[in-house]
């Protein structure tokens, strides 16, 4: 070391702090870090939204095109072969993306508008709106929600827009729980103060104090979310309240094709042919959790010891 | 030095030691080769400013290093034991029993689900010293000899219901319990006020010199070091700096650096009365839902001078602060500025009323948005109250910059890119930003070390002077006050005890709650805390 100032400076604390990256730079560092999962998951993900976008190109039939021949064999013609009423299995998966894929997006982006806006209102105002908020969530967490969302689409209809809303309501709850938990913890903090004090409104407070700072847990709560409201569409299409036909949709083409499984002894692969929407969710969901996985490991902190 | 021939009795010897750190992608070196000896009985203080490496060079000397950092060179000997090259077993076997650590924060290592005495008595029994009913009857006395009260039956009780300073003589014996060679005491009375400092550094000398036990005492505060240590250690960046018998240490530092410590404080304002007054808080009484914390509070502040608010921790201060800031309306009395009466309540203030009295927080980094860089920190109160868009802001954040020493290459950096004091530099500048009359202090240096706060202690001296801004400095350490204050207010169980100019108050005769605190403060004399107990009825 050399020569050490015997004075005292400020601008000499820290001396030399690492240049400041490009957004650019950034973000190609984090993928080089990523680990083969985290690259397994990405590359799934984009193929999937590939296949999404490129439904109308790449898919060989229309959507509700159907076929003379119901129950077709795989092969030939048709891929992987025809359903109940004579439309192309790999159409319908095809275009089964664009569907379920695109309202589970939608459904978890407005579940985390209400459930996120609510939450951090409720943990920055702390008083009887608070209250009002977080009981109300209780009462609606207290009922079993596939059987709460299976009685409001009987009453508002199966439409895919009800369907959006009810389930993004139902699961904002979640959401609520836990934009309030973290925002808490940030909201008692002095920074947090010091915008109140200089006179900043809810609005400011809310987006540029805390949000930046609990935007971690709840991207990971994205990934998390998104793959149970995916769920949850399956699961209330199978049960034949979700996405109702002619649209294509994987929950529902596992319910309809599901007699075909007692075939397997003379054909295997008529057999497969429910299982197949149901591996594509299977695929997509581990996909998504193994980058969520990564991301909560970036941001935690939880560093492995050199 | 106090190297003798004799070597029979030298307990702890580090040589050369080194030690890289991992951070930012890479390695630093964190300790840069320093040697240590320690006799059986002797107590070294270890001070430096913070990032010295004092507390890795303190926990080196049992054979540890944190997550992050490894021993790269150097030998460590305890008692004929190489550390360096022992197993993490062995090493275990002599932590906990023959070598004791005492942190900073005894709150924080406290197991808050178990009672004290459990705690004390673990690892003597665990390790099988004694039996358990022998180490509980032990522990029992240990609390005596710390002064404890109800040594009988405060064992029984659980972390939460002891205050602060207890917690740190509870922990004391915990170390003390297995009867250790050597006790590292790493910032051990840091967060106690000064009142309750004096007790726990006697308890704690009185206890090492009974059971001739070695000591390492890691400390910013030379003060306290000057008390409790044989021979004191000067650590910076990671080197020695000086070693010395504490005496010779204390009168006769031989280098510039040691020199600039002991230098910082002697900082000392010249006072001047005020005549105009600007804030005024006139028998005001706050409470936290039914407990009352103010009673009767009247404090008048006049224009371009310092009102220092001194007191112990749960006094008020922060209090005060708070219903002059308008966070806590208070329940009777009213604060009024430039003669005007200010609304109770934060939300029914204009936004000229807000920019005129503005904040600065004792912790820096919580007070600062990690996610916001300098840049985006200090312009928005410029944006905010002064509509100052474009160049015209960038040109002014610069100039706020250069007010606190900084340059504009600080723009980008974000809060934790900078060191402890640059953080409360950049928190003045954008209470600066707002061009306030008032400018309130709440225990603004007290996180920081020595050397910088009297950095910015001078910075606010210098931007009072330019600005003709009033402090309200809320602060515990009685050298602070000397440094920076025209007037004090002595606070105590939420009442004011004393007001008036500096002078006054520091000259007898003193209130007694005054006297207790001033006579707490820590002064740069090895036998001050031995005549300050002489001088106290027991």
């Amino acid at each position: 070391m050399s020569e050490q100032p015997q004075t005292y400076e400020a601008a000499a604390e820290v001396g030399a702090v690492r240049k400041r990256r490009t957004r650019l730079e950034r973000t190609g560092l984090l993928l080089k870090s990523a680990p083969p999962s985290a690259w397994f998951g990405m590359i799934v993900v984009g193929l999937y939204i590939l296949v999404a976008l490129l439904a109308d190109v790449i898919a060989p039939y229309g959507e509700a095109q159907i076929h003379p021949v119901p129950f077709a064999p795989w092969g030939g013609e048709f891929m992987f072969g025809t359903d109940q009423i004579g439309r192309d299995v790999l159409t319908r998966l095809i275009y089964g993306a664009r569907n379920t894929m695109g309202i589970a997006l939608a459904t978890t982006l407005l579940s985390f508008l209400i459930g996120g806006g609510l939450g951090l209102v409720a943990a920055i105002n702390r008083s009887w709106l608070d209250q009002l908020l977080s009981r109300f969530v209780d009462v609606l967490m207290a009922i079993p929600s596939l059987i709460f969302a299976l009685m409001l689409l009987s009453i508002f209809g199966s439409t895919v827009t009800s369907l959006i809303v009810i389930i993004a309501i139902l699961d904002s709850t979640r959401v609520f729980r836990l934009t309030r938990a973290v925002a808490v913890n940030v909201a008692v903090m002095d920074y947090v103060e010091a915008a109140k004090l200089r006179g900043e409104g809810l609005g400011w407070i809310m987006r540029r104090e805390i949000l930046p700072n609990i935007l971690p847990p709840l991207v990971a709560e994205f990934g998390l979310r998104f793959c149970f409201v995916f769920l949850t569409i399956a699961a209330l299409s199978f049960l034949g309240v979700g996405i109702q036909p002619p649209t294509a949709d994987w929950g529902s083409m596992v319910r309809e094709n599901a007699s075909l499984i007692q075939f397997a002894k003379y054909d295997l692969t008529a057999a497969i042919t429910p299982l197949l929407p149901a591996a594509a969710i299977a695929l997509l969901t581990v996909a998504v959790n193994f980058i969520v996985d990564w991301f909560l490991h970036k941001t935690s902190g939880l560093r492995d010891d050199h | 030095m106090t190297i003798e021939p004799n070597r029979k009795d030298i307990l702890l010897e580090m040589r050369d030691v080194r030690i890289d750190g991992f951070s930012d992608e890479r390695w630093h070196k964190i300790i840069k080769g320093v040697d240590l000896t320690l006799r059986r009985g002797e107590i070294v203080g270890l001070i430096g400013e913070s990032g010295a490496g004092k507390s890795t060079l303190g926990k080196a000397a049992m054979g540890y290093t944190q997550p992050g950092c490894k021993l790269v060179g150097g030998s460590i000997l305890f008692d004929g034991i190489d550390l360096v090259k022992a197993s993490d077993a062995d090493k275990r076997k002599l932590w906990g029993t023959r070598i004791a650590y005492v942190a900073q924060s005894a709150a924080a290592s406290f197991n808050p689900a178990h009672r004290l005495i459990d705690q004390t008595v673990e690892a003597a029994t665990r390790r099988k010293i004694r039996p358990d009913a022998e180490s509980r009857a032990d522990a029992v006395e240990l609390f005596r000899a710390l002064q404890l009260p109800n040594p009988e039956t405060i064992g029984g009780r659980y972390p939460h219901q002891v205050s602060g300073g207890q917690l740190q003589r509870v922990m004391t014996a915990m170390a003390m319990s297995p009867r250790p060679d050597l006790i590292i005491f790493d910032e051990p009375t840091t967060a106690l006020d000064v009142t309750t400092q004096v007790e726990v550094l006697s308890a704690m000398r009185n206890i090492v010199e009974e059971f001739h036990t070695a000591a390492i005492y890691i400390t910013h505060d030379l003060a306290v070091v000057a008390q409790m240590a044989d021979f004191i250690k000067v650590l910076r960046f990671g080197e020695e700096v000086e070693e010395a018998p504490t005496r010779q240490m204390l009168t006769h530092p031989e280098k510039p650096y040691t020199k600039s410590l002991w230098s910082v404080r002697a900082l000392e304002k010249p006072e001047v009365k005020g005549e105009d007054i600007v804030l005024s808080i006139d028998h005001v009484d706050a409470a936290y839902g039914p407990l009352k914390v103010l009673h009767d509070v009247t404090i008048s502040i006049p224009r371009g001078r310092t009102v220092a608010v001194v007191g112990e921790s749960g006094s008020g201060k922060s209090t005060t602060a708070r219903v002059i800031t308008g966070l806590l309306p208070p329940t009777a009395g009213a604060v009024s500025f430039n003669g005007k009466p200010l609304p109770a309540a934060l939300k029914d203030r204009s936004k000229d009323q807000l920019q005129r009295i503005q904040m600065i927080y004792q912790r820096a980094d919580t007070a600062m948005n990690p996610r916001q860089t300098v840049y985006e920190i200090i312009a928005r109160p410029l944006e905010f109250y002064l509509g100052l868009k474009g160049k015209a802001q960038e040109a002014r954040v610069i100039d706020l910059l250069k007010m606190i020493e900084l340059d504009e290459s600080f723009m980008d950096r974000l809060p934790s890119e900078l060191s402890g004091g640059q953080k409360q530099r950049i928190c003045i500048a954008r209470a600066l930003a707002a061009n306030p009359d008032v400018i309130i202090c709440d225990e603004v240096t007290s996180a920081l070390d020595q050397i910088v706060q009297e950095g910015i202690l001078k910075l606010l001296l210098r931007l009072q002077k330019e600005f003709n801004i009033t402090y309200l400095f809320i602060t515990h350490d009685i050298a602070t006050v000397k440094a920076i204050s025209d007037e004090i207010v002595v606070m105590y169980r939420g009442k004011v005890v004393e007001q008036g100019l500096k002078s006054e108050i520091l000259a007898p005769p003193f209130p007694d709650y005054t006297q207790l605190l001033l006579s707490s403060v820590p002064e740069m004399d090895p036998d001050w805390l031995t005549n300050l107990l002489a001088a106290r009825p027991a």
